[in-house]
């Protein structure tokens, strides 16, 4: 077993990472060691990743123990870029982790200088020279790479950066001569963000935590004002809105509601929260208070200003859309469906249930049934079809005469069928064609009942309800 | 006396709608008989209750129930909110079935309900948006939560948005409640087809016997056997009768012994439903 992470005293008494557990109980007899759990590693980054959420919404983890954050046009709101890394800094202090903060113009000299540097904040334009006496390290390329570099004699950043870089990259590759690059701010680096990035977010501070629900909801209210404002002003409208409750420690939850068509419209943004907030299976926790709640939109589409039709039709459709919204953010989209046409002849997949909320109203074309004739599907219908008992049949395929399903007995008044109706071969090879009857009882239910298999054959045949008719 | 009396009852109507009388107060059921035994037909923005006589009738409650919504929405659409327990029980909506009693699907948002209280609360939220045709409301059995309040409170976002809420209540008793009208609803004998290419024997066009149970126009106490013609959208009379007297109603409805045994519980709990609206 080795030594894989130390604490700052363990450093300060010559500890160093790679050593033997063995050795460094010989050398300190009460250290105190824990395994490496990798999981608990993870989660602590995603929790202290979630708290920096709060600094600015782009946080990049950089597994296993860094996290880059670009403030770009944060740091005004905490009082300018040493402000905000002390704050940072304290905050994370407070919840006992020992941070190191780097501030700088590109992503990768912060993160070379967080690990290997002794700078706090790079100066604008200083990004080269910042990292000039940081160790071939810093580069982080393969060990094999840098034990090569080093043979050749060449130490720090700065002595590599001296050189032409044709003669990097024809021996280690381009990848060096553009680590190298961006190292020194000089090449853009790519960004992955742990969260997407919100086309428009706005935010509320409070000195003060706040814990009542009242609040919280007068505080998203406003944020919904403003974020309707501002939508207005871009002519877009927002489908999927996103409440973030900043807890004061460090506790983070979001609250994520959809909407079936762009919308800008505070009050109806905010009844969507309320309703979202009121159904929550596990209410959020206030814990000490909120000391930041932000709202963000994560979707947003074009939205012109409309005009109001003569008749009212399209206010009433939007009004209609906005129930649909409502009800599906309560119960879930799942749960508030409407029907499409299915072009199939299999009775159970004719109509296919999908979210109202995010399927806009269509005149799909169903297929109309014949003038003068009865109901020939059933207005309900079991799934999986119910299995019942036959009493008295016409055989080889008439309809049952008696049958009996729930413990019941069902004598057959009227009767008409067969109806064949085969599966779908392109979709279950083994399943059976049916044979379909519309019965009704002598009190005038009426039901679908369905036969498979055969009595010519001699087996003997299975008989089921799929459905009832009006 | 009796114009004091009317005066009286109009304000009283004033009042509980909180304006004026509305101009489409009432909606044609699409029989003339039963309209004009209820005065011109039910009313729009009001609660009505259709009972099932028995689980087994249910499937004709909620299609008695449609029909009316059918009735009244014009081209409007329907949310149609149901408790999951229905669906297990009864089968889920089958939309090309309901498209064959002439409500085109797409107009239907169905809202599928955990339990009691999510079905009041997802219908009363439907019955407050006005540009609804109708709302139907289907809990199961007797929900702790559906007392007076309750279906007051339905009624009240009724009668604002001028929107007829119809509650099925499949496998429910009557209990106390703010309801314009309530009905129990049994499937009939359907009647031979003609002017179709069917065998002689088929099942025919969807039959109700309808009892009209309570009124608050006072039409109550009577039943009606009634046919619904999906091409018009509208009823055929077969007869209508004094509510205690469809037992008998159809002569095709041969009162078998195996089944009138089975099904007298549920017999015996229809004449005390009648008892106790009388």
């Amino acid at each position: 077993m080795r030594l894989v992470a130390l604490s700052r005293q363990a450093k300060r008494v010559g500890l160093a990472t790679g050593i033997s557990l063995a050795d460094a109980r010989a050398r300190i007899p009460d250290l105190w060691v824990e395994e490496m759990d990798h999981i608990a590693d993870a989660a602590l980054l995603d929790a202290v990743a979630d708290d920096c959420d709060r600094v600015t919404p782009i946080v990049m983890a950089d597994a296993p123990d860094g996290l880059t954050l670009d403030i770009t046009g944060c740091d005004h709101l905490f009082g300018g870029e040493a402000q905000l890394r002390l704050g940072l800094s304290r905050r994370l202090r407070g919840a006992g982790l020992h941070t190191r903060t780097v501030i700088a113009g590109a992503p990768d000299t912060a993160r070379a200088l967080a690990r290997f540097g002794h700078v706090a904040i790079v100066p604008p334009g200083a990004e080269a020279a910042a990292v000039r006496n940081l160790p071939i390290a810093a580069l982080a390329l393969d060990e094999k790479d840098c034990i090569a570099i080093s043979r050749a004699g060449l130490k720090t950043i700065g002595a590599l950066a001296d050189r032409p870089s044709q003669l990097f990259t024809s021996r280690f590759g381009e990848e060096m001569t553009h680590r190298l690059r961006r190292l020194q701010g000089g090449a853009p680096a790519p960004l992955t963000p742990r969260r997407p990035i919100p086309m428009l977010w706005l935010e509320r501070r409070f000195a003060e935590p706040i814990g009542r629900a009242e609040h919280v909801e007068a505080a998203l209210s406003e944020l919904a004002q403003e974020a309707c404002a501002r939508l207005g002003e871009r002519r877009e409208g927002g489908r999927v809105f996103e409440a973030c409750f900043f807890r004061a420690d460090g506790a983070v939850r979001r609250i994520l509601v959809e909407t079936g068509r762009p919308m800008r419209d505070p009050a109806v943004v905010k009844r969507l929260f309320h309703e979202r907030l009121d159904s929550l299976a596990d209410p959020i926790d206030p814990g000490f208070g909120f000391d930041l709640i932000r709202l963000s939109l994560l979707a947003t589409e074009t939205l012109a200003s409309r005009q109001s039709s003569l008749d009212g039709h399209a206010a009433e459709e939007d009004q209609v859309a906005d129930l649909a919204d409502r009800l599906s953010t309560r119960f879930g989209a799942e749960r508030v469906l409407r029907f499409a046409p299915e072009n199939t002849h299999d009775p159970a997949r004719a109509a296919r249930a999908v979210p109202a909320s995010f399927s806009p109203m269509t005149a799909a074309v169903w297929p109309a049934p014949q003038q003068g004739e009865p109901p020939l599907r059933p207005t309900q219908i079991f799934d999986p079809p119910q299995r019942i008992q036959i009493r008295l049949v016409e055989v080889p395929d008439g309809p049952p005469r008696r049958f009996s399903w729930r413990k019941k007995e069902f004598h057959v008044r009227r009767a008409e069928g067969p109806e064949r109706i085969a599966p779908e071969w392109w979709r279950a090879h083994d399943a059976d064609t049916r044979d379909y009857y519309r019965i009704e009882d002598v009190e005038g239910r009426r039901f679908w009942l369905f036969r498979t298999g055969d009595y010519a054959t001699g087996a003997q045949p299975a008989w089921y309800l799929h459905g009832v008719f009006a | 006396m009796r114009a004091e009396l009317e005066a009286l009852r109009e304000r009283v109507l004033r009042l509980e709608r909180g304006s004026s009388p509305v101009a489409d107060a009432r909606f044609s059921i699409g029989s003339p008989v039963i309209d004009a035994a209820l005065g011109g037909g039910l009313a729009r923005g009001a609660l009505h209750e259709v009972f099932a006589e028995g689980m087994a009738h249910e499937p004709a409650a909620a299609a008695f129930a449609i029909v009316l919504a059918l009735r009244a929405s014009g081209a409007k659409p329907i949310v149609w909110v149901r408790q999951d327990f229905v669906g297990l029980e009864m089968g889920e909506i089958h939309a090309p079935g309901l498209a064959e009693l002439g409500l085109s699907p797409d107009r239907l948002i169905m809202v599928r309900a955990r339990d009691g209280p999510s079905v009041l609360r997802a219908g009363e939220e439907a019955a407050r948006c006005p540009p609804l045709g109708a709302v139907l409301i289907e809990p199961w059995g007797n929900p702790k939560t559906l007392d007076l309040v309750a279906t007051r409170r339905l009624a009240l976002a009724a009668a604002r948005s001028n929107l007829p809420v119809l509650m099925v209540r499949a496998g429910g008793t009557p209990t106390p409640s703010a309801a314009a009208s309530r009905w129990s609803v049994r499937s009939a004998p359907s009647c031979q087809l003609s002017g179709c290419q069917m065998e002689a024997d088929a099942p025919g066009h969807p039959c109700f016997i309808a009892d009209l149970l309570r009124d608050r126009a006072g039409a109550a106490g009577r039943g009606w056997t009634l046919e619904w013609n999906r091409d018009r959208l509208a009823f055929t009379d077969i007869h209508s009768t004094g509510i205690s007297g469809n037992s008998a109603a159809l002569p095709g409805d041969l009162v078998t012994v195996a089944a009138g045994g089975q099904d007298h519980p549920a017999d015996a709990h229809r004449s005390g439903r009648r008892r106790r609206a009388g």
